[in-house]
């Protein structure tokens, strides 16, 4: 771009063209024009929305009026609201846990394999994280069929009693939550898989030098060089179990009885299905907090990470 | 630990030649439970496709037979053969390929220009800028929808433009998930060229546009791979966007597609759906067996670059 404009340009140019000349060819200028499609896609399509939420979540249902903060208390005074605030914590904490211990033990299990055969083996153990969602969900919900449930053909072939694996809400809740863990845990293998490569052989073998047994090396070696890479990771899950859609919405919709519902499944039904976009917004500001926290506490340690670095 | 530390020499002395034995045996040992534990996980990881596999190979009557789900005894492949010629499903798989490729193109084009701008030629605020697309990387889609919504509806009472309802405008969102992310792991990557190539390519008298064409995009084709391959994963599978923006059954993705039309039927076609599940995985799937490497590579450089 530089190239044709000063080409284009006769010598013995007037002054005033000289110095447009000069702002167009400046490296800065030329920088900014090329991050322009970013900017214009991230505030139009991300932080206007960001901010359109907060003034759409104050008004009446209709949204001729401004209501303040009457979304808000509407909220607070509903016993769903409540259900729904306590379901998505207690949806999003369990499933980053468990999701993080499954691939903590996964990647320790990897890692103990010879080099060889290990690439077979996580590419079988990162399946369930490239089939889309919403496809895998649906074999779940058909393995939890009420009348045709592959599991309850296994229970009852054991000799146990079947399960309403949907339909009970405490049942609902794990089904849930199961299907989170499948879909995420292989993403915290692949993290800590490569935060375990990372860890230099030296400090193992004087670990065993001085008689450290398994246990130990990975309490005072492993997990003291991959804290980073655990911490990152798991803020990360938590902001995407958070505000997770795909699962409830296909396995549940949020049913039975509002048991199940999350924070973006609630928010969609009221806005979409509902037709009441206001309360929707409302709702989903919600996890705005959660969020920024999280994002805080990433942003802070990428940036250690790349100080250390 | 503490008590070859604290007895002494001799104790250890007595201890040595077990040790020995214990350290091979020991590390066979633990290459056997961890065989033993891996299969456990495959079997929880691969449960569903395998059976989403199998009871695409069955008949209607032989679902609702209710014999073993876990074989098929009568293995047919009518469901593809059904799927395959029906329009409705050719047209979703028509719209996911489209929308993706439209949008993996966009946001590459977008997020490799800020990505070398951001990375290379520092202005006033490209510091910030960069934590800034770090910033909306981590906002999801399920907070801004509903804004979006609304605004879309309102572009429509100003200007008549419909915007609700069509394929196309997936085009549009995506990139608000692809785009960040994108960016954020390009700016690690040409982070990462050294800084000699684009002087001694400054001294050949080369432009920027040359610069980036001939040395950064070369360079760090890796990682451009990756990037590629996480926008398509992205935009294949979204299921939000699609659901809230798309209702007409010609206009459907592949996800909206199969969860609203196969479903809501008067009888649950099985057959066909986990068939048409299958099959609309299978190009992540087929992507991911071809190019593991730069798929993982995607993975782990989005949170541990920076």
């Amino acid at each position: 771009m530089a190239d044709v404009v000063a080409s284009g340009v006769p010598i013995p140019a007037a002054q005033r063209r000289n110095t447009m000349q000069k702002f167009v060819r400046r490296k800065s200028t030329v920088a900014f024009f090329m991050t322009l499609p970013l900017i214009a896609t991230v505030a139009c399509l991300v932080v206007y929305p960001a901010f359109y939420s907060i003034s759409l979540a104050m008004m009446n249902k209709s949204m001729t009026h401004f209501v303040g903060f009457g979304n808000f208390a509407f909220l607070f005074k509903r016993n769903t609201f409540w259900m729904v605030v306590e379901q998505t914590v207690l949806f999003a904490v369990t499933a980053v846990v468990f999701k993080a211990a499954i691939g903590f033990v996964a990647a320790h299990f990897v890692h103990n394999l010879p080099a060889k055969g290990q690439r077979k083996w996580r590419g079988m153990l990162l399946i369930p994280w490239v089939i889309p969602p919403a496809m895998s969900t649906l074999a779940w919900f058909w393995l939890f069929d009420p009348s045709y449930s592959a599991f309850n053909w296994v229970l009852t072939h054991l000799g146990m009693p079947q399960v309403a694996w949907l339909g009970n809400p405490y049942w609902a809740r794990f089904a849930v939550i199961l299907v989170n863990v499948w879909v995420g845990s292989p993403f915290f293998l692949i993290m800590y898989l490569a935060a375990l490569k990372s860890v230099p052989d030296q400090l193992h073998e004087a670990a065993a030098i001085d008689g450290a047994n398994w246990w130990q090396k990975i309490w005072y070696v492993n997990l003291p060089m991959m804290r980073n890479i655990i911490q990152i990771t798991a803020l990360f899950s938590l902001i995407v179990t958070f505000a997770n859609f795909d699962i409830v919405k296909i396995l549940t919709n949020g049913g039975p009885v509002d048991q199940t519902h999350v924070f973006a499944t609630w928010a969609f039904n009221l806005a979409i299905s509902g037709n009441d976009i206001p309360l929707g917004a409302a709702v989903s500001l919600f996890m705005a907090p959660i969020l920024a926290i999280a994002a805080f506490l990433i942003l802070r340690n990428v940036r250690r990470r790349g100080n250390e670095a | 630990m503490t008590t070859t530390t604290t007895i002494g020499e001799l104790t250890a002395g007595e201890r040595q030649p077990t040790r020995y034995g214990s350290i091979s045996r020991g590390r066979r040992r633990t290459l056997y439970w961890s065989y033993f534990f891996l299969i456990l996980f495959v079997i929880f990881f691969l449960t569903p496709p395998i059976y989403m596999f199998i009871t695409s190979l069955k008949s209607s009557a032989e679902i609702s037979a209710a014999t073993n789900p876990w074989w098929v005894y009568h293995p047919t492949l009518s469901n593809y053969v059904d799927l395959l010629t029906q329009k409705t499903y050719l047209i979703f798989f028509r719209n996911s390929a489209v929308v993706s490729l439209c949008v993996v193109s966009v946001s590459m084009v977008i997020s490799v220009l800020a990505a070398f701008s951001l990375a290379r030629m520092k202005f006033w605020g490209s510091a910030t800028l960069a934590t800034g697309v770090f910033l909306a990387y981590l906002i999801p889609d399920t907070l801004v929808f509903i804004p979006l919504f609304k605004t879309f509806a309102f572009i429509h009472d100003k200007t008549g433009i419909e915007l609700i309802n069509h394929w196309w405008v997936l085009i549009i969102l995506l990139p608000t998930l692809t785009v960040p992310f994108c960016t954020w792991i390009m700016i690690g990557y040409f982070a990462s060229i050294p800084r000699e190539l684009d002087e001694a390519a400054l001294i050949d008298g080369a432009g920027y546009i040359q610069m980036l064409r001939k040395i950064f995009i070369p360079v760090a084709l890796p990682g451009i791979i990756a990037a590629t391959i996480f926008c398509f994963t992205v935009s294949w599978a979204n299921f939000l966007y699609g659901l809230a923006f798309t209702t007409s059954a010609d206009q459907l993705t592949l996800p909206v597609g199969i969860v609203t039309t196969l479903i809501r039927g008067d009888v649950y076609a099985w057959g066909q759906i986990m068939t048409g599940a299958l099959l609309g995985a299978a190009p992540p799937l087929i992507i991911y067996a071809f190019l593991m490497d730069y798929y993982i590579a995607g993975l782990t450089a989005g949170a541990t670059k920076g």
